[in-house]
């Protein structure tokens, strides 16, 4: 994006945050317009929670791909997941 | 911007390029890991080095092209080579901050998310929203790999 002044257009600005506000999950997302400061919220606390899932998931793939065999069925999904 | 959005025969609409290069590196990351646990090692440090893969793939994915990547595969590189020599003892460690470049009339919130975003210190305002959502998506596109994985694995 250009930066035409050194001041940065309101107008950007909340295209900017309405960009954010459409990647919340539905849950999180309030049905009208909220502010910018409560978006900046959410969206904080929404990435806190993806870094605990982050941490959460890398925990239970550690007691899971330990002794792992991958069977053929886990194989196709992994593909599936490649394509 | 629309480098993650080519036309491609894809059956899956909702995987891109993108999301298969960090899927391949993870998954060759959790390989790596797997052969490499002939060693001796704890479950919590299996589920750090997987923790670390995953930023890792992550931050491979989007590679140069954005701040947070970059500043987030310093920040791995260098939590790499501590723990090599074995200095990485404490877990907060002190870090030169600089100074936050916030405009007077941003809300008192983005303190947060500048924490939150890799490399968001530095940013301006603006770049940090945008940065900020290319971020989300990578994260949410992580996770949803990683829970594929524990759904594959786990049946």
């Amino acid at each position: 994006m250009t930066i035409t002044s050194s001041r940065i257009t309101e107008a950007e600005i909340n295209e900017l945050i309405s960009k954010l506000h459409a990647l919340l999950p539905e849950a999180r997302r309030s049905t009208r317009r909220a502010s910018a400061a409560k978006l900046l919220k959410e969206t904080c606390s929404y990435i806190m929670s993806l870094h605990r899932e982050v941490d959460d998931l890398s925990d239970r793939l550690s007691l899971l791909i330990t002794n792992m065999d991958v069977t053929s069925s886990q194989a196709e999904i992994i593909r599936s997941l490649l394509r | 911007m629309n480098r993650k959005n080519y036309t491609h025969p894809n059956p899956n609409p909702n995987y891109t390029s993108n999301n298969s290069m960090q899927s391949l590196h993870f998954i060759q990351a959790l390989a790596r890991i797997n052969r490499a646990a002939s060693k001796p090692t704890t479950p919590s440090c299996r589920t750090k080095q997987i923790r670390h893969a995953a930023y890792s793939s992550m931050a491979y994915t989007s590679g140069s092209r954005r701040k947070w990547s970059r500043a987030l595969l310093i920040r791995l590189r260098q939590r790499q080579r501590l723990r090599a020599r074995r200095l990485l003892t404490v877990r907060r460690r002190v870090r030169i901050v600089t100074p936050a470049m916030s405009l007077p009339e941003e809300p008192a919130r983005a303190e947060t998310l500048r924490r939150l975003v890799p490399g968001g210190r530095s940013m301006e305002y603006c770049n940090l929203l945008e940065e900020a959502a290319d971020y989300v998506q990578c994260l949410r596109t992580q996770v949803q790999l990683m829970q594929s994985l524990v759904d594959a694995f786990s049946s």
